[in-house]
C-alpha cells in the first residue's frame, strides 16, 4: 500500500514535468503572437513581411523583417556549408577510423569546444578572425556574413559531432561485419554501408546544429557589422533577426510600435526554429524505426 | 570531522561574525541607487560612483550602460534611478514617461566633443561635416574623393539605441534639419559600443567612425572638424567655446525632483569632486553658472 502510494506521486510529478514543459511552450508562444499582433494593428503585416528597410527610430520608422531575414539566412546557410562536412568526416573519424586512445582525447576535446562562451568568441572574432579574413580576401572590413559563419560553424559542430558520431556507433554491428564479409575495403564500408544506415541521426544532428546556429545572439551582433542592408554575398556587413532583437530591445519604450516589432521578429525567428526543430525531430523518429 | 571540514567552518564562522561586525550606521545615508544609460559616459559614471561610495559607504550605486536609449526606457520602465544620457529626451518620450506616472527632471552634467575617428595610416586630416554627411550617407564611397588612398570608405557608427547616434543622425545626417528624412546609408556598420568602434578602426585603414571625446586615444587619430572654413580639433578649450562643431550636453535624469541617496549622488556629480572625475575621463566640466542654474 505504502510503496503503492510513492509510486503514484512519482509518477504524477513525472507527468506533471512533462507537462509542464508543453505548457510553457505554448504560454511562449502566446505571448510572442500576443504582443505580434499588437505590431499588426498599428502597423501593416505585409510592410513588416516583406519591407526592405529597418529604420526602427526614423519618422516614420520602417520595419521591413527582409533584411534581417535575409541576413540570418545568408550567416546560417554559409556556416552549414562549413560545418556539416567538417562535422560529419570528424564523427566519421572519431567513430570508426581513430584509434580508442585517440577516440577518448578527441571527445573530451569536442566537448570543451562545446563549452565555449559565445562571447569569447565574438572577441576573437572582433580582434583576430575579422582583421585576418580582411587581409586575407582583401575586404573593405572584416566585419561581415563570413566572420559570422565561421565563428557560427564553429559553435555548432560540437552538437553535429556528438549527435552523428552516436548515430554512426549504434549502427548494428552485422552490418559491418557483413559487408566485410563480402570483401569490402575499409572506406567502402563506412561510405556506402555505415553512413547510409546512421543518415536520419547524421540529419537530426545536423538540424540541431543549425538550430544553434540560427538562435545565436552574441556573436552575430559582435562580428557580422549590424548594417540592416539586403545582402549581395556573404563577405559583407549583414544584420541578423537575434542581434537586432538583442541590439535594439534595451532602448525600446514597453507598448511602443518599435518594442511590438522586436517581438514580431521574435515570433519570425520562433517560427523558423520551430520548423527545423521540426524536421530534425522527424528524422529522429525515422532513425529509430 | 578531519582537519579539512574543520578549518572550512571556522573560517565559515570568522566570515560571517566580520560580517556582522559591519552594521549600518543609522546616522549616515544608505541606500541602493541603480543608474543606466548612455555608453559614451559610462566609464566617467563608473569613476563618479566609486568616489561617491567612498565618501557614502552605505549607500550602493550600480552603473550599467548600453546607450542612453537604454537608460531612458528604464526610467520610463521604472527600472533605474539615475538615466544618464548623452541625447535630450524627445518630447514624444516625455508624453509617454508622464502617462506613466513618471516626470523627468534633467540635469546637464557635463559636455562632450563628437570625435570623428580614422586609423593613423590615414593620410586625411580633416573633414567638413558636409564631407562626413557625403560618407555617411553614402554619396562618398572612396577616400581618393578627399585626397586620400585609393580605398572603399567603412562607416562605423553606433547601434540606434546610442545617443551619439542620435545627435550625429541629427546634426551630420540631417545637417540639423528637423523635416529632413535622410538616413545613415544602409551600408554603415552599426557596432555594439564605442570600444567596438576603436577597435575597427586600430585595425582597419579604410574605417571612418564617430564617438565621445573620452575615447580619443593615441591608438587613433582624431580628425580636425569644420562647420564651415575654419577646422578645430576636438578638445575641452573648443568644446568650451563652442567653436567645435559636433559638441553637446550630457545629461542625468531622474523621475521627479531627486530625494535621498539619489540627490547626494546628484549633487556628488554636480560638485567638485563629479566634475572632477567628468574631466579626468576627457569630458568638458560644467562651468560654474550652469552649475548654479541647475541648483
Amino acid at each position: 500500500m505504502h510503496r503503492r502510494i510513492s509510486e503514484f506521486i512519482i509518477e504524477s510529478l513525472i507527468k506533471f514535468s512533462g507537462l509542464l514543459v508543453i505548457i510553457l511552450v505554448f504560454l511562449l508562444f502566446l505571448f510572442l503572437l500576443k504582443d505580434s499582433l499588437s505590431l499588426f494593428g498599428i502597423y501593416p503585416l505585409g510592410k513588416f513581411l516583406f519591407g526592405t528597410h529597418w529604420l526602427p527610430i526614423s519618422e516614420p520608422p520602417k520595419f521591413g523583417v527582409i533584411p534581417l531575414f535575409l541576413g540570418s539566412l545568408y550567416v546560417t546557410v554559409g556556416a552549414i556549408i562549413i560545418c556539416v562536412p567538417v562535422g560529419i568526416a570528424s564523427a566519421m573519424f572519431i567513430a570508426e577510423v581513430a584509434p580508442k586512445s585517440l577516440k577518448h582525447v578527441l571527445k573530451s576535446l569536442v566537448e570543451i569546444l562545446a563549452s565555449i562562451p559565445s562571447v569569447v568568441l565574438g572577441f576573437i572574432g572582433i580582434i583576430w578572425l575579422g582583421p585576418v579574413l580582411r587581409n586575407l580576401l582583401g575586404l573593405n572590413t572584416g566585419m561581415c556574413g563570413l566572420t559570422g559563419s565561421l565563428l557560427l560553424a564553429f559553435m555548432a559542430l560540437p552538437t553535429i559531432i556528438s549527435i552523428s558520431e552516436d548515430a554512426i556507433v549504434g549502427v548494428p554491428r552485422t552490418y559491418k561485419e557483413a559487408a566485410f564479409g563480402l570483401g569490402a575495403t575499409r572506406w567502402q564500408t563506412l561510405w556506402r554501408i555505415i553512413l547510409p544506415s546512421a543518415s536520419s541521426g547524421i540529419i537530426a544532428g545536423v538540424m540541431l546544429g543549425i538550430g544553434r546556429v540560427i538562435g545565436e545572439t552574441m556573436v552575430a551582433m559582435m562580428v557580422t557589422g549590424n548594417s540592416p542592408v539586403i545582402p549581395k554575398s556573404i563577405l559583407q556587413p549583414l544584420r541578423t533577426l537575434t542581434a537586432t532583437i538583442a541590439g535594439e530591445m534595451g532602448e525600446a519604450v514597453s507598448g511602443s510600435e518599435h518594442y511590438f516589432a522586436l517581438f514580431a521578429v521574435g515570433l519570425v525567428l520562433f517560427v523558423i526554429a520551430f520548423i527545423i526543430n521540426f524536421i530534425a525531430d522527424a528524422f529522429l523518429r525515422r532513425a529509430r524505426k | 570531522m578531519s582537519v579539512g571540514p574543520k578549518l572550512a567552518l571556522v573560517v565559515l564562522v570568522i566570515f560571517l561574525v566580520a560580517g556582522c561586525g559591519k552594521q549600518i550606521d543609522p546616522n549616515q545615508p544608505a541606500g541602493f541607487i541603480q543608474i543606466k544609460g548612455s555608453d559614451t559616459i559610462v566609464n566617467a559614471v563608473q569613476k563618479i560612483s566609486e568616489e561617491f561610495m567612498k565618501d557614502y559607504p552605505y549607500v550602493f550605486v550600480a552603473v550599467t550602460g548600453g546607450g542612453s536609449g537604454v537608460g531612458i526606457a528604464s526610467l520610463i520602465n521604472k527600472t533605474c534611478d539615475v538615466a544618464s544620457a548623452s541625447r535630450q529626451m524627445k518630447p514624444k518620450e516625455i508624453q509617454i514617461a508622464n502617462q506613466r506616472g513618471v516626470f523627468p527632471k534633467e540635469f546637464v552634467v557635463a559636455y562632450d566633443g563628437i570625435a570623428v575617428i580614422v586609423n593613423k595610416d590615414n593620410p586625411i586630416n580633416k573633414l567638413t561635416i558636409g564631407d562626413l554627411h557625403k560618407i555617411y550617407t553614402g554619396r562618398a564611397t572612396n577616400w581618393k574623393e578627399f585626397g586620400g588612398k585609393d580605398l572603399s570608405i567603412v562607416t562605423l557608427s553606433r547601434e540606434v539605441s546610442s545617443g551619439t547616434h542620435m545627435y550625429f543622425k541629427e546634426e551630420v545626417i540631417q545637417l540639423g534639419q528637423k523635416k529632413s528624412t535622410e538616413e545613415f546609408s544602409a551600408q554603415t556598420l552599426l557596432l555594439t559600443s564605442s570600444q567596438a568602434i576603436v577597435e575597427e578602426v586600430v585595425s582597419n585603414e579604410a574605417a571612418i567612425g564617430y564617438l565621445g571625446m573620452g575615447y580619443v586615444s593615441e591608438r587613433i587619430k582624431a580628425l580636425l572638424v569644420a562647420k564651415d572654413e575654419q577646422f578645430y580639433p576636438p578638445d575641452v578649450q573648443n568644446v568650451i567655446k563652442k567653436t567645435y562643431p559636433l559638441s553637446r550636453p550630457l545629461y542625468f535624469y531622474t523621475n521627479g525632483e531627486p530625494r535621498d541617496a539619489t540627490k547626494l549622488f546628484i549633487d556628488f556629480a554636480l560638485g567638485p569632486k563629479g566634475q572632477q572625475q567628468f574631466e579626468e575621463t576627457g569630458f568638458v566640466p560644467i562651468g560654474a553658472t550652469i552649475a548654479q542654474k541647475n541648483q
